[in-house]
């Protein structure tokens, strides 16, 4: 019998040894990136990468700040297509329409969460890119194309997200609004959007991950200039398009310099990743 | 008449956190008798069930005080097998929990994670089982198929004769026939009736009636505490505690 | 109509604008498919999914880069897959909830949130260069199992938590010990919800382009050994449409993805029905 409880304890140690394997990739990950990417910044200064205008990285001018800006940038633009198209969607689909609809509409929607990022960074090259250019002017490879083809890739995570956390709130909420004489939409606007708030706030900031974390399509689509731009038709270069279009090739500091790229990506991504643990913690209590 | 004492609860208390949710219980259990625990809900009446196998544990740490012997062994000491204590002490839930496999399968669960493997016995086993719980004129011919295919009365047999398969000493039964309609629940009496002349079995029951039709001895529980145990037939026409006279006449629970 | 509006007229109008808004939604995505589709179902053919690719891709089909696909993901599972289900197992199993699970799964959501060209670049630092496995099957699938862990480990936690309890108790009190619960009782009846979420990283990791092409790179030979160099569909695919190769070749590769991707997340979504369908 004794040996059936040390096995058992085994078991136990053992699972716990796998257990600790996520938090360990975070680990080593976290690691990594910023024994590969920290050493550079401090032989030349945070500020220089930080906010110097100039990426030369053969001859040592290792400044980020137009990549900073380029991923604020097209991330905005994302964010200000898809979250009024994922806010709406979620809204009309829980409140206006009728269950089958959203039975349908909602798994479709997810399915095409599925479509990879290249293909997105495909259509936006073959028919955004040329649209833009024909109608608005510039190279067509823009802040403005990026921003589209973005938005609509983080518009399935926001519309599920936001219609799963309007779904959970009692019904009572709603038939008592109803019940004092309000019209649906002053329900929603009123009781069932700050009542959802915390859920729908966490699906913004996944969309917001996902859209400064995006590379491939990013890198087909916005141009790649390390220069400012100067308008939102003008291309752009993000810090994720930064190590993805150089990686292949370099070595020595400018290949720590993109691991440096790296780090700041990583923090800006770990906060993202803290608030909208946190919110969504706020959400369940 | 001087019967043998095959369990023996001494002072026992239990707590979830630090509620408490049995108070100093005392009582005897005689072999091969069937003896019934009633009282309302919350009464702790399954929860002591449950300390009796320690089922208790599986989700928080037992605070216990007190002692409960099998057979004069003490359950709660440390080197006590809690595999072996429940192999020896069986138990039936109050709603049937047939596992998603076959019949022949479910019976045979717990013989096999005994570590079991010889096909013959396993298979004696079974059919016995299934026999000293009246099912198996039921489901001879499909002991393949699943046991979710089962009526809820046969499925709650079906339990019974599980934990029969592990011949066990005693059987609790946590209100087994509470989901069940009148004909399938006089079935499962029926069976107690038989088995208790080769176990010993303790029934948690919220139902006063069927204590009275069952059981040997009944005791009554109420918040934690136990307040009154004798023959049936004295609990039920002469209690001595008013509460007892309270809740069987349907005043409260 | 006036100004101030009613409540009524300003719902109507609210209605008409989100009912817009949501098939202006649809309408896009639906698009994307049926463009690719438009486009790529012409060039699809017998030949183009088993000849491989000849002078870079502007000849020839995909079948190395679906050979490559194929053995890269089903390596990264077979890594995940236990570590995954390990993990939950442990997180629901084994342990109370209280600091360390806390710590397990905000490991866990974190990585999932990591942008996979963060992970192409730490497979490409620690696999590729540190441990010399060099661009190969074994970096590539090593970063992409690091990649699906969370959601192996998510989707199978909540597969297990769905196992009635009554199944765990009627274990423990015919003798089960915690291993036999679990492997016999608990692991059997969650089956269907962990195959989600490994079906669901299978979709994820054809997908997948940033992780892959740093760490497997992109050699359109058929791989012989683990440390081969591999292309995937998805690899190829962005080559062919970035360095302009061969459109038409890029919307065969294209469709070819999206229908594999669709079809395995409609499996999954097809699982995950009947899974919920049986326990609720």
């Amino acid at each position: 019998m004794r040996g059936k409880e040390n096995r058992e304890k085994l078991i136990q140690l053992f699972l716990l040894t796998i257990a600790l394997s996520a938090i360990s990739i975070l680990a080593l990950i976290s690691i990594f990136i910023f024994t590969e990417g920290l050493p550079i910044m401090f032989r030349h200064g945070f500020k220089k990468f930080l906010f110097s205008l100039d990426w030369y990285p053969s001859e040592g001018y290792f400044g980020l700040l137009p990549m900073i800006i380029g991923s604020l940038l097209v991330t905005a633009g994302a964010m200000v297509i898809g979250v009024p198209l994922g806010l709406a969607g979620a809204i009309y689909l829980t409140q206006f329409s009728s269950k089958k609809v959203r039975n349908l509409v909602k798994p479709m929607i997810e399915l095409l969460a599925g479509i990879p990022s290249v293909v997105y960074g495909f259509i936006g090259v073959v028919i955004l890119v040329p649209f833009v250019r024909e109608n608005f002017g510039g190279p067509g490879f823009s802040v403005f194309t990026a921003s589209i083809i973005l938005g609509i890739m983080i518009l399935p995570t926001i519309l599920s997200i936001s219609i799963d956390s309007l779904m959970a709130l009692p019904p009572s909420y709603r038939e008592g609004s109803i019940a004092l004489g309000a019209t649906q939409w002053q329900t929603v606007r009123m009781v069932l959007l700050p009542a959802a708030r915390s859920g729908i706030i966490a699906s913004l900031i996944l969309g917001l991950g996902r859209a400064v974390g995006e590379t491939m399509a990013v890198i087909m689509i916005a141009g790649n200039a390390t220069a400012l731009p100067r308008s939102i038709l003008d291309p752009v270069r993000t810090l994720t398009s930064n190590i993805a279009l150089e990686m292949g090739y370099v070595s020595g500091e400018h290949r720590q310099a993109l691991f440096a790229t790296g780090v700041i990506l990583f923090i800006i991504i770990m906060i993202l990743n803290t608030m909208a643990n946190l919110t969504s913690k706020r959400m369940a209590s | 008449m001087e019967r043998e004492i095959v369990i023996r609860v001494r002072d026992f208390s239990y707590y979830l956190g630090s509620q408490p949710i049995l108070k100093k219980i005392t009582l005897d259990v005689f072999r091969h008798e069937i003896l019934s625990i009633i009282g309302p809900a919350g009464s702790g009446k399954s929860s002591f069930l449950r300390c009796l196998n320690r089922l208790n544990e599986i989700r928080a740490e037992a605070r216990i005080s007190g002692t409960i012997e099998i057979n004069g062994h003490n359950i709660y000491s440390p080197e006590v097998s809690l595999t072996e204590l429940r192999r020896k002490v069986g138990m039936v839930f109050a709603l049937p929990v047939p596992l998603p496999r076959s019949i022949f399968e479910n019976v045979a669960f717990g013989l096999r994670m005994a570590g079991i493997k010889d096909k013959k016995l396993i298979e004696e086993r079974v059919i016995d089982s299934l026999k000293k719980v009246a099912l198996w004129d039921e489901v001879k011919e499909r002991l393949n198929s699943s046991a979710l295919k089962l009526s809820g009365g046969q499925q709650q047999r079906l339990c019974i004769a599980r934990v029969l398969a592990m011949r066990p000493e005693f059987i609790l039964l946590d209100e087994p026939c509470s989901g069940l309609d009148p004909v399938s629940t006089m079935k499962i009496e029926e069976s107690l009736m038989d088995l208790k002349k080769e176990y010993t079995i303790i029934l948690v029951t919220n139902n006063t009636k069927q204590a009275a039709r069952v059981s040997d001895r009944t005791a009554f529980f109420l918040s934690g505490e136990l307040i009154e145990i004798d023959r049936t037939d004295r609990i039920f026409t002469a209690p001595q505690d008013k509460r007892t006279n309270d809740y069987i006449s349907g005043r409260f629970g | 109509m006036r100004w101030p509006l009613t409540p009524r007229q300003e719902q109507a109008i609210v209605r008409l604008l989100l009912l817009f808004l949501t098939a202006l939604s649809i309408f896009i995505l639906a698009f994307i498919i049926f463009f690719i589709l438009r486009h790529g179902l012409p060039v699809l053919s017998w030949e183009f999914l088993v000849r491989n690719p000849r002078e870079m891709g502007k000849e020839g089909g995909i079948f190395s880069t679906i050979i490559g696909t194929i053995v890269l993901i089903i390596l990264a599972l077979t890594l995940a897959t236990p570590l995954g289900v390990g993990t939950a197992i442990f997180l629901t199993e084994y342990t109370p909830e209280g600091r360390l699970t806390r710590i397990i799964r905000f490991g866990s959501e974190c990585l999932a949130g990591i942008p996979s060209i963060i992970f192409g670049l730490f497979g490409f630092i620690l696999f590729v260069t540190k441990l010399k496995f060099g661009w190969s099957i074994l970096s590539g699938s090593l970063t992409l199992a690091f990649m699906i862990l969370p959601t192996i480990i998510r989707t199978s936690e909540e597969a297990i938590k769905f196992v009635p309890q009554a199944y765990r108790e009627v274990s423990f009190s015919l003798g089960g010990t915690k291993w036999q619960t679990v492997s016999r009782v608990v692991l059997p009846s969650a089956l269907p919800g962990i195959a989600t979420g490994v079906i669901l990283s299978i979709g994820r990791s054809i997908g997948e382009t940033a992780a892959v092409i740093f760490t497997a790179g992109s050699a359109l030979r058929i791989p012989d050994s683990l440390f081969s160099s591999t292309r995937t569909m998805s690899v190829h695919f962005y080559i062919l449409a970035r360095e302009g190769i061969s459109l038409s070749k890029a919307y065969g590769t294209a469709a070819v993805l999206l229908i594999s991707i669709l079809s395995v997340n409609i499996f999954t979504y097809y699982l995950m029905n009947r899974f919920l369908r049986k326990y609720s």
